[in-house]
């Protein structure tokens, strides 16, 4: 394979690192002529980058074995795209303002790097790369967290974010040391091929887990995830409860089907209990939310709760399962993050007591938040009813009935904190309901697509299709 | 695709027609059309039905088509009918029909109202005419929410407490319902979700106890069986006068149809072992709702404890897995759901005019409005059970049929049941004497005005059905009985 090859098998990240090298420079060249051009082009060119990416292309590895492809990949990293490319239309009121008006290039090219760790933790094929790929995944993000510079909330957000990042990546690599002390080798097949069931392996195969749970915030490694959510920008909030928990959730699934196929018992004894817990806990602390960014920052704990339904079935369809419910679960979480930011960056406010009737002044605003809820609760005709079918169809194949009767407990429950948000716009009366709104052009083009995925995306039966053509089980 | 879907894309249609109305005349106008369409289409398929029928078509299921929808799972848009599903969307669609003429007048948001109104018929249409495990469950959760913004923005009373248990209570029966379905598909080996090929297999008998229970639970929760029925009083007082006549006319039947459909005759070994438990709760529920309608004085109470016996009487009749119980059950769930419709139309009317739907502060109606008071006295005969009104056909035939078990538990049952005709007969005469006879409450009353063409139209088509049923069962009971003969055969 001459190196062309080897660098074109990584198509995907050579295209993302090309469109944040240019952006990059375009923001230290364009200076103050080119500026209101930067977020326009930044979308272009990151829809540009999503198009090219889009088929998938037959299964591969480069780099001796340390960067795999796959083309289940391709379709985890197109809804990764899709969601990013949400985000930043809806990130577009950030920089109108005052506030933050230098900050352009920072946060697009910030965001970029994320997302291209995340495409490389989600290839590699060796620790080392997947150290590389969690690291910049994590870092730069605890920046975005902490971007609001005036904002104290941010700011703490910023130092939890960044000192429990760091200690789970330090837990991870000390569990990776032990992987390599104990193998002798750090390619993921190799491993995987000498893993037996003794104490100091799954020792390393624990504290490895707990790194990535701290990502896709299972209970009990949850405790930043509130915190976070509700101090960072709302944007980034968006981000990080769908980006960086969907490719955490990803890797994971694929972590435990491939590498740790030999330790299936254990790791579905672990996940039983961890999705019990966290998918109750999620739900129970959700209840007592009046902050709307802190609500769906524990609604989101529940539905990781949920997508682990998919992984520990272990089965093809637990996959398919999971990709699609992840799918859905991007659009209505974006939708009420956008709706979230769009009333916050008017007004200011974020409690759920503040958007008591609003149908009477926003009702096209109350209606995509309505749908949000709705595809978050599971509810029909919404396409977040068929994810939730199917994927607790996966577990029930297994026959874990009873994750399936906990998880229906706690469906009943979350449904009635997302009618609370739906019965404050529709039902309660206000004397004085926030102004009505014009939400820019961008964001509503956002909530456009969101909106038509949210009520179209479930009927269609082509795309669980197309996922599972190339989902694998164990 | 054939005309079945039809059904099911109407209300779709109505429903973006509605978004693009603009005034109050196309709302209405939309929604006068799209219904009548609707009788007209369920009336069409019924005489298809029996055409095809008499000239000696014995499938099960006619008029069926199917789709491959998610092919991971083997799930299939699949659609088809029998009697029974005919019998269903005829009451349905006279219900939709009436409904409409009842809420001529909503305000405010009226565009909004017949929305949700659209969507909850979607999910009803669709609920009959499915053949597919996960279409029926898609189209029967479809039908649960909008039950939640239809009486949280126009109900009265409490609206928000009752909007919320009962949107609670019924979403955990479907959730429950859910873990049955993907136990009855998963642990029968099958290939496929439709319902068809669901009963040729079966699933080892220990664990179609847990399954049973669970699809049972599920369906008979919206059934109201009993101890289960507590969401139904606050939420059929509570709901607007469309709203209760649809879902206590209609959606409490999903329940009793979905619990044959579904539970018993794709577990029918667990249906008979488990049989005397349940046949025990429904009874209860049967005696326990007329007892509680005794004690009411608020009309819309009266109304619902009283559904909640008939329907628990529907879930009884179906546990007796007799061929002639069985089409008393759904004579019972065609001539209720016309009943009770009748009654909350009418209670509706009464309260828009009267403002109070206590009985103690309303009386010697009669005189003043005619035509509601004699409408009220014939829909109260029929629940009684009077013959020649429909009531009593479905009543009769439910009794006959749970009597022809032989074993004492049964026997005992439907004579306990049977008590429940002479309770109903208490509450509703003294309801009648007390606010329709009687001394005059409040001389305000003297200047309200009786029925109007909207409510007259919507009242006389309810009567009319309620007499067809009352005078010529035996049409409607032989499409109803031929269809469980041969459901009663696949399942022995």
């Amino acid at each position: 394979m001459s190196y062309f090859d080897h660098f074109m098998t990584m198509r995907s990240e050579v295209s993302l690192l090309a469109v944040i090298l240019f952006l990059l420079l375009f923001d230290i060249i364009a200076g103050k002529k080119g500026e209101k051009y930067f977020q326009p082009v930044a979308i272009l060119l990151f829809v540009a980058h999503t198009l090219l990416n889009l088929v998938p292309a037959a299964a591969g590895e480069s780099f001796g074995g340390m960067y795999q492809y796959h083309p289940v990949m391709t379709i985890i990293k197109t809804m990764l795209n899709v969601a990013t490319l949400i985000i930043f239309l809806q990130s577009k009121h950030l920089f109108d303002g005052n506030e933050m008006k230098n900050q352009r290039g920072e946060y697009y090219f910030l965001t970029l790097c994320t997302l291209l760790g995340m495409y490389l933790m989600i290839s590699s094929g060796h620790f080392l790369l997947f150290f590389i790929g969690l690291e910049t995944a994590s870092i730069p993000l605890a920046t975005l967290v902490a971007f609001s510079k005036h904002c104290k909330k941010s700011a703490e957000a910023g130092a939890k974010f960044i000192l429990l990042s760091a200690f789970s990546s330090g837990i991870l690599l000390f569990g990776i040391s032990y992987l390599y002390g104990t193998t002798g080798s750090l390619y993921f097949a190799e491993v995987a091929t000498k893993l037996t069931v003794n104490p100091l392996q799954i020792m390393a195969f624990i504290f490895f887990l707990s790194g990535i749970f701290f990502k896709v915030s299972f209970v009990p490694f949850h405790l930043w995830t509130a915190d976070v959510y509700e101090g960072a920008p709302t944007n980034v909030t968006s981000y990080l409860s769908v980006v960086s928990k969907s490719s955490a959730a990803f890797v994971l699934m694929t972590l435990l089907f491939k590498l740790f196929a030999s330790y299936l018992h254990e790791w579905q004894t672990l996940l039983f209990w961890i999705i019990i817990v966290t998918i109750t806990v999620g739900n129970l602390f959700a209840l007592r939310q009046q902050n709307t960014k802190r609500f769906l920052a524990f609604s989101s704990i529940s539905q990781a709760g949920y997508i682990a339904l998919g992984i520990i079935s272990g089965s093809a369809l637990g996959m398919a399962t999971m990709i699609y419910y992840i799918f859905i679960y991007l659009f209505s979480n974006l939708a009420a993050f956008g709706v979230i930011s769009s009333i916050e960056s008017r007004t200011g406010k974020t409690d759920i007591p503040d958007y008591k009737g609003l149908y009477q002044t926003n009702p096209k605003l109350s209606f995509v938040m309505m749908l949000a809820m709705f595809s978050l609760a599971g509810i029909a005709p919404f396409a977040g009813f068929m994810s939730k079918f199917f994927i607790f169809s996966a577990a029930a194949q297994q026959g874990y009935y009873l994750l399936v009767i906990v998880a229906v407990v706690n469906t009943i429950i979350s449904l009635y904190y997302y009618l609370r948000v739906v019965k404050a716009m529709f039902i309660d009366q206000n004397g004085q309901p926030l102004p009505a709104l014009r939400t820019d052009i961008w964001n509503r083009a956002s909530l456009i697509i969101c909106t038509v995925a949210i009520i179209f995306v479930g009927l269609l039966g082509f795309i669980l299709d197309m996922i599972e053509k190339q989902s694998f089980g164990i | 695709m054939n005309f079945l879907s039809l059904f099911v894309l109407l209300p779709l249609l109505m429903i973006l027609a509605l978004f693009v109305a603009r005034n109050r005349k196309q709302i209405l106008g939309i929604m006068v059309a799209g219904s009548t369409l609707l009788v007209i289409l369920a009336a069409f398929l019924a005489f298809h039905y029996i055409a095809a029928r008499n000239s000696g078509n014995t499938d099960p299921m006619l008029f069926t088509a199917s789709l491959s929808w998610f092919k991971p799972l083997n799930i299939q848009y699949a659609v088809g009918v029998d009697g029974v599903s005919v019998v269903m969307l005829c009451l349905s669609s006279l219900i939709v029909f009436t409904g409409t003429f009842v809420s001529w007048k909503m305000v405010p948001l009226t565009k909004e109202f017949f929305l949700w109104y659209c969507l909850l018929s979607t999910g009803v249409f669709g609920f009959f005419i499915s053949l597919d495990l996960f279409t029926l469950f898609l189209f029967y959760e479809t039908a649960l929410i909008p039950m939640y913004l239809l009486i949280g923005v126009w109900g009265s009373g409490r609206k928000e407490y009752s909007a919320m248990k009962l949107t609670l209570m019924l979403m955990g029966s479907s959730m429950i319902l859910l873990v049955g379905i993907l136990g009855i598909y998963f642990r029968s080996g099958a290939t496929s979700m439709h319902i068809s090929e669901l009963a040729q297999r079966t699933m080892p008998v220990e664990q179609q106890y847990f399954f049973f229970t669970l699809t049972f639970f599920g369906f008979g929760v919206l059934g109201a069986l009993f101890p289960f029925h507590t969401w139904s009083p606050d939420g059929h007082a509570s709901a607007p006068t469309a709203v209760s006549m649809l879902h206590a006319g209609v959606l409490m039947k999903l329940g009793g149809y979905g619990s044959f459909r579904v539970a018993i005759s794709l577990m029918p070994e667990a249906a008979e072992k488990l049989s005397p438990i349940f046949l025990i709760l429904t009874a209860i529920g049967v005696v326990y709702g007329a007892f509680a309608a005794i004690r009411q004085t608020d009309l819309k109470y009266i109304n619902a404890y009283s559904s909640v016996s008939h329907c628990n009487l529907v879930l009884f009749a179906i546990l007796m897995l007799t061929q002639t119980a069985l089409t008393g059950a759904v004579l019972q769930m065609l001539s209720h759901g016309m009943i009770t419709a009748l009654f909350f139309a009418l209670i509706g009317m009464i309260y828009g005019r009267t403002h109070t739907r206590l009985i103690t502060e309303m009386g010697g109606l009669m005189k003043i409005m005619p035509f509601l008071g004699v409408s009220f006295v014939i829909a109260g005969l029929s629940n009684i059970g009077v013959p020649g009104l429909s009531g009593f056909v479905a009543e009769m035939t439910i009794f006959v049929g749970a009597f022809e078990n032989n074993d004492l538990l049964r026997r005992i049952l439907t004579i306990a049941t049977i008590t429940s005709i002479v309770v109903g007969a208490v509450y509703i005469l003294r309801t009648i004497g007390k606010f329709l006879q009687g001394p005059l409450q409040d001389p305000e009353h003297l200047k309200l005005d009786d029925a109007r063409w909207h409510e007259r139209l919507a009242i006389i088509m309810l009567i009319a059905g309620i007499l067809y049923l009352g005078s010529f069962p035996t049409g409607v009971a032989d499409i109803i009985s031929d269809s469980f003969g041969s459901m009663l055969q696949v399942a022995k």
